[in-house]
């Protein structure tokens, strides 16, 4: 992993890239959304200060799936009615990317998979039963959320979201799906609920009084 | 400042608390923002956890306070992770026109998460979300999950009456949620529907009041639990399995002894003689004394007197002396020996037997002769009996004695076990067919 060090078009701070591949970032320091084009950072928009949120994750956090471990360069957080959860941009030693997601301190890893026909969000309806990569997965709840803002490095442009649907589904093993309807086409992801201590992270913040 | 770069540290999560917008009193923020809603302790307002500016979302008049047995911000360690009381609701169902009601208390680590306690009529759970779904079709069908068979206990709908703390999730008091659990001692499966929205599965953990008093640092007692929960462990069924298994060994032991026994008994006929008795003979005393006899080798040895009389609808009284000739020692022994038979109404009928044993346990070797003396009804006639003398005879009743004996604590828990189960299914909603449940839960056993 090479650091390539730009600067903020905005304010001129040192905007280094923990991920090559990464397409936007966040100043820490004036909070601008920077996008990369093939030879400067862009400002595209800016990020309102971020709700509360108690994740013990933060960017710079390490940790391990499997036998890879990963760093934490992004995230995006989402809130709906139920509260909010973030989904973490992570990066793994063999230059893989994933996501660790974090709802309420529960734990999942997940990949974005290039799997044709998904159903559309009017079809993905509670119960409904699909497979893939040989799982059998059930949907077992949609959840209209909004986009409540972004930090660090992401894998793609995502700063002018409004509501998204999130399709949930489950199987009888570990492993999960999300359904992603923040685009025109879905996007799918799967992944494996996973238990914090698990994860080995390092680099956690620190809680009050534990 | 350009040189720091962006690796900036996030603060510690500092404890917030809130001004109450209902009365003003002091809220605290215990799961630092993980929580949906927070409730007011003195105005019973329940609060967006997320946005203290907050409006109220409801505002219960508690008829009822439940104090929770485990206060709000009581910490303990619970299957190796500390976690910190930060809520409590009271939830209630309706059967047949009576309510019950049980405390269901959130607990929050803010790494793993949260998890959860409840309570009722003193039996506690420790309750952890599933990630994983079961294997159901019907809701009172069996549930599997992760290779255990788990039999539905109840579908109830449940009430929140009363809240009080933080909750992960939209927490309404007068909100019903439909509750199924399935039973696997000592687990229980529950899922809980919302209307048509998610359903959402847990696994609880039948856990001792005592335990929980003593991770949780709390004074007194834990109140003691009542009746038996729907999946309270049996305190018999691992008992009532394992006294089988060692009743079964121990009569196996008992029978490989007696088998021993009958191999390495001599079971040798020393003596054998038959005589007539002549019942209307005048003589007063028809007693006599038999040829010598040896029993050899060098232990004391049961023997067995058998006689065979041809008692005809009459009886036969010998009185028995086994004599010691070298030492003198006797051993006086009576038997009876009667057979009656005939026909009435109800068909032939007969009473008695020809034939008589007895045994003499340990008698030592040596030579030995009998003295015998016959009585009988003085009328005419004659009665022939034989009289054999079987030494080192291998002796089987205290096997049976043994057997019985080890069967009696065997049956006696499993009955007791049997009465646990009934008082269990008895709460179901299956009661009615409590005793195919009780004896279904007691073939299949539990897991453990």
């Amino acid at each position: 992993m090479t650091e390539r060090t730009s600067f903020c078009p905005n304010c001129g701070a040192p905007i280094a890239f923990r991920w090559s591949s990464s397409v936007q970032t966040v100043c820490t320091y004036c909070k601008s959304i920077l996008v990369r084009s093939d030879v400067d950072l862009k400002k595209v928009g800016e990020v309102a200060d971020l709700p509360p949120d108690a994740s013990p994750i933060q960017i710079n956090t390490e940790g391990t799936y499997g036998n890879h471990s990963f760093v934490v360069v992004g995230r995006i957080i989402y809130q709906y009615e139920q509260g909010g959860w973030n989904e973490w941009h992570i990066v793994f030693n063999d230059g893989k990317e994933g996501w660790l997601s974090d709802a309420q301190d529960e734990y999942m890893i997940s990949f974005a998979q290039n799997i044709p026909n998904l159903p559309s969000q009017q079809d993905a309806n509670l119960g409904r039963n699909y497979q893939w990569n040989g799982v059998q997965f059930t949907v077992t709840s949609r959840t209209l959320a909004h986009y409540a803002g972004v930090e660090g490095e992401l894998p793609f442009q995502y700063w002018d979201k409004q509501d998204v649907v999130f399709v949930d589904l489950r199987s009888h093993g570990s492993d999960f799906a999300t359904l992603d309807y923040s685009d025109e086409k879905p996007v799918l992801y799967v992944g494996k609920a996973i238990d914090f201590d698990d994860l080995r992270l390092m680099n956690t913040r620190k809680f009050e009084s534990w | 400042m350009a040189e720091t770069g962006p690796k900036k540290e996030v603060p510690t999560v500092i404890v917030r608390s809130l001004s109450c917008p209902g009365c003003g009193a002091t809220v605290t923020i215990r799961s630092f923002g993980q929580a949906v809603n927070v409730v007011c302790g003195s105005c019973h307002s329940i609060l967006d956890a997320q946005d203290p500016n907050v409006q109220i979302l409801q505002k219960f008049s508690a008829a009822m306070k439940f104090q929770p047995l485990i206060p709000l911000g009581s910490r303990g360690k619970l299957r190796g992770t500390a976690y910190e009381v930060i809520g409590f609701q009271r939830r209630q169902i309706t059967v047949d026109g009576d309510k019950y009601s049980w405390g269901e208390y959130v607990l929050f680590n803010p790494y793993k998460g949260f998890r959860y306690l409840t309570e009722y009529d003193g039996h506690w759970n420790d309750v952890a979300p599933l990630r994983t779904l079961p294997n159901t079709t019907v809701v009172t069908g069996p549930v599997n999950y992760l290779g255990q068979t788990y039999k539905h206990f109840q579908t109830c709908q449940a009430a929140t009456v009363f809240v009080i703390g933080e909750f992960p999730w939209q927490v309404r008091v007068g909100e019903t949620v439909t509750v199924s659990d399935y039973v696997a001692p000592p687990r229980v499966l529950s899922s809980e529907t919302t209307g048509d929205k998610e359903v959402t599965w847990s696994l609880g953990e039948y856990l001792n009041g005592g335990e929980l008093w003593k991770a949780f640092s709390l004074p007194g007692k834990p109140p003691a639990p009542i009746g038996v929960y729907e999946n309270q462990p049996s305190p018999l069924s691992a008992t009532s399995r394992g006294i089988w298994r060692t009743c079964a060994l121990l009569i196996m032991g008992a029978l490989l002894l007696y088998v021993v026994n009958a191999v390495l008994s001599k079971d040798k006929t020393v003596f054998t003689q038959s005589y007539n008795f002549y019942t209307n003979d005048p003589v007063g005393e028809h007693s006599f004394v038999t040829e010598p006899f040896e029993f050899t080798g060098a232990r004391a040895a049961p023997v067995r007197v058998e006689t065979n009389a041809d008692v005809d609808n009459n009886w036969i009284y010998l009185n028995y002396a086994l004599v010691n000739e070298d030492s003198g020692q006797t051993y006086d022994f009576g038997r009876e020996i009667s057979y009656y038979y005939g026909r009435d109404s109800d068909g032939s009928w007969s009473e008695g037997s020809r034939r008589d044993s007895v045994i003499i346990p340990s008698v030592p070797p040596g030579h030995y002769f009998l003295r015998i003396e016959p009585e009988s009804e003085r009328k005419p006639g004659v009665i022939s009996y034989t009289v054999t003398v079987t030494h080192d005879y291998p002796v089987g009743y205290w096997f049976l004695i043994a057997a019985g004996m080890l069967l009696v604590p065997a049956i006696l828990i499993t009955w007791r076990s049997m009465n646990f189960e009934h008082l269990r299914w008895q709460e179901s909603d299956h009661s009615r067919s409590g005793l195919v449940s009780v004896l279904s839960s007691i073939s299949s056993g539990g897991d453990e």
